[in-house]
């Protein structure tokens, strides 16, 4: 058993940010690591994915963009390459292949068990990130064994799928970006459509995020926010990260030949059973997406900036069939797979301190577990303020973070 | 009177008690679970009468001030004596005024005054289906459409997120846009 003050767990974006501050705090600490640094972006997302925020965003604690290409958005192997060059430059005390089994509360703080030996600490953070199961609906088993299904996790390439149709279920900006490139393979796309979040991907000259940026949207904090339970809730911006800054949204997947049907709401005798509220979820997005472009006109208004960047524009409203299907009959269509973009879950399976709600979700106060003091999670939608999931949100967040736990610590 | 920003906004709807109540019942689950009850009755032919007096909810039977009768039947038109609303019209009735209590509800928090709200509520139905004519036709309708009047001190576009967020609130909506498990016995 080794004894240490802090163990933070993760070696991602969040984690490392921490240890920069913990570092600065002089707070003595291990980063545990199951995989490599960046293991999930190495092993667990699809090939063609770039990063949805742009390059001069990418701001870590210590670390700003430099390159020639603030506007453009990082691939997989240039993302992996900045985490990874980031925690050499904060020289983070980093652990890898060193997957945590087990954390329990003792008297003098917390066990973290561990695939190579156990750790007794004063606190830990849990930075293991947000997004690292899949979250496919209970009535998935009820497709036929002949359906193949796969999800974002699994997910590689298009190359990777039998010939015929394939059902995407999700239109958040996973869903939206596998349905376009297995589409464009030459296999029909139908995408079960839910509640999404509709925006393009530059507005008046820039990039939507420079916009979520300096209105201070990305900062809003989740004590300021009307209903946090809701924000945290929020699908993600219906974006891409290409060359062109091309917008992906339900009208340009519609002009290259994808169905749109409604939420997949269930199975019945090997039928996929889809709602009839199509038409609601578009009109909310579209009247969520102009109340922010409202927004963003506002404040260039107020900021004098109108003469600076281009006029305001509004989006065509998203075009509906008027009836889509209600019904797939697994058995006659040619539909041969299923993905699942229906979102992504934290695995804290290995947590074994009673702080859960009803709903098997980690209950906090802006990241701080109130129920154990001394336990801290980062990187989970909102956490602290809006941009709390992105690269660009683990800085403030571990800063305010290690703040607390170092009050904590001198309690 | 809203409580919380002093102004004068009213359309009947006291929002404070529906907001102490969304968090009464998120800190108690199991008082959120609610049974609504009908009976009903044949009289003769396609007549029926339907009432509706107690439910479950709060973790207890409640009443309503009254017991409510409704008559259903068919139109002359299938040889009905025409007593009452269709059972599909009664559809049709619940929809339009769950959306429409909803807007007022929404409104109410949005701090938005209304003068009028009228909902034109059409649902299309082919008999060929109930009258087993054709079994590729469904028996219930194939497309249920609501058309707004409101008249309201907000924006076209505050209107329509009205409008929007109710059908998104809408328990009857929801039951008409996705499948719900219904059992039938005979004690």
């Amino acid at each position: 058993m080794q004894t240490i003050t802090t163990v933070v767990i993760g070696a991602g974006h969040a984690g490392l940010a921490m240890s920069k501050y913990l570092g600065d705090r002089s707070i003595e600490h291990v980063v545990l690591e199951r995989g490599e640094v960046a293991n999930t972006w190495k092993t667990e997302r699809w090939d063609s994915l770039r990063l949805l925020t742009p390059n001069w965003q990418s701001r870590l604690p210590g670390y700003a963009y430099e390159g020639d290409e603030p506007d453009g958005y990082r691939d997989m192997p240039e993302t992996i390459a900045l985490i990874e060059r980031y925690a050499d430059l904060v020289a983070a005390p980093v652990q890898t292949q060193t997957r945590v089994t087990c954390v329990e509360k003792n008297a003098t703080g917390y066990r973290v068990s561990t695939t190579r030996g156990e750790w007794q600490c004063r606190s830990v953070v849990m930075a293991s990130g947000a997004f690292n199961k899949a979250s496919v609906p209970a009535f998935a088993d009820q497709l036929p064994a002949s359906i193949a299904m796969l999800t974002p996790t699994t997910y590689r390439n298009p190359g990777q799928l039998e010939q015929g149709g394939v059902l995407v279920v999700g239109a958040a900006a996973t869903g939206l970006q596998l349905a376009r490139e297995i589409h464009l393979s030459g296999r029909p796309v139908t995408l079960s459509i839910g509640e999404h979040t509709r925006v393009p991907r530059r507005y008046r000259g820039r990039d939507i995020q420079w916009w979520m940026d300096k209105t201070g949207r990305h900062d809003e904090s989740f004590e300021q926010v009307d209903d946090i339970v809701r924000a945290r809730k929020v699908p993600s911006f219906q974006l891409i990260g290409s060359a062109e800054h091309e917008i992906i949204d339900l009208n340009a997947l519609r002009d290259i030949g994808i169905r749109q049907i409604g939420r997949f709401v269930g199975m019945q005798n090997g039928k996929g059973l889809f709602a009839g509220s199509l038409h609601n979820l578009c009109d909310l997005a579209d009247l969520k997406m102009n109340r922010l472009l409202d927004a963003i006109d506002a404040w260039i208004t107020d900021n004098g900036l109108d003469q600076a960047v281009e006029p305001p524009r509004r989006f065509p409203p998203t075009q509906v069939d008027p009836s889509p299907p209600l019904c797939i009959d697994f058995h006659t269509s040619d539909i041969r797979t299923v993905l699942w973009a229906t979102g992504f879950r934290p695995d804290y399976s290995w947590l074994k301190v009673p702080v859960f709600d009803h709903k098997g979700q980690i209950r906090h106060n802006g990241g701080v577990i109130e129920d154990a003091p001394g336990l801290y999670v980062m990187g989970l939608p909102f956490l602290r303020r809006r941009k709390s999931t992105l690269l660009d949100g683990a800085g403030d967040d571990a800063r305010e973070l290690s703040g607390h736990l170092l009050s904590y610590l001198q309690g | 009177m809203n409580m919380e920003t002093g102004n004068s906004i009213d359309n009947g709807v006291n929002v404070d008690a529906l907001v102490g109540a969304r968090s009464a019942l998120t800190d108690a689950p199991e008082a959120a679970r609610f049974t609504w009850r009908a009976t009903c009755e044949w009289k003769n032919g396609t007549h029926t009468y339907s009432t509706v007096e107690k439910f479950f909810g709060l973790g207890g039977e409640q009443q309503h001030k009254t017991r409510f009768g409704f008559d259903a039947d068919h139109p002359e038109i299938f040889a009905s004596e025409d007593n009452g609303a269709t059972p599909v019209e009664y559809v049709l009735v619940g929809l339009a005024s769950c959306l429409t209590g909803g807007i007022a509800t929404i409104a109410q928090y949005r701090n938005i005054q209304l003068r009028s709200v009228i909902a034109t509520v059409e649902g299309d139905m082919d008999l060929q289906g109930i009258l087993g004519i054709d079994s590729d036709v469904r028996n219930g309708y194939d497309g249920i459409r609501v058309s707004y009047k409101i008249d309201a001190d907000a924006s076209d576009d505050d209107i329509r997120a009205l409008v929007a967020q109710s059908q998104k609130r809408s328990a009857v909506y929801d039951m008409l846009t996705s499948p719900t498990n219904v059992t039938v016995v005979v004690e």
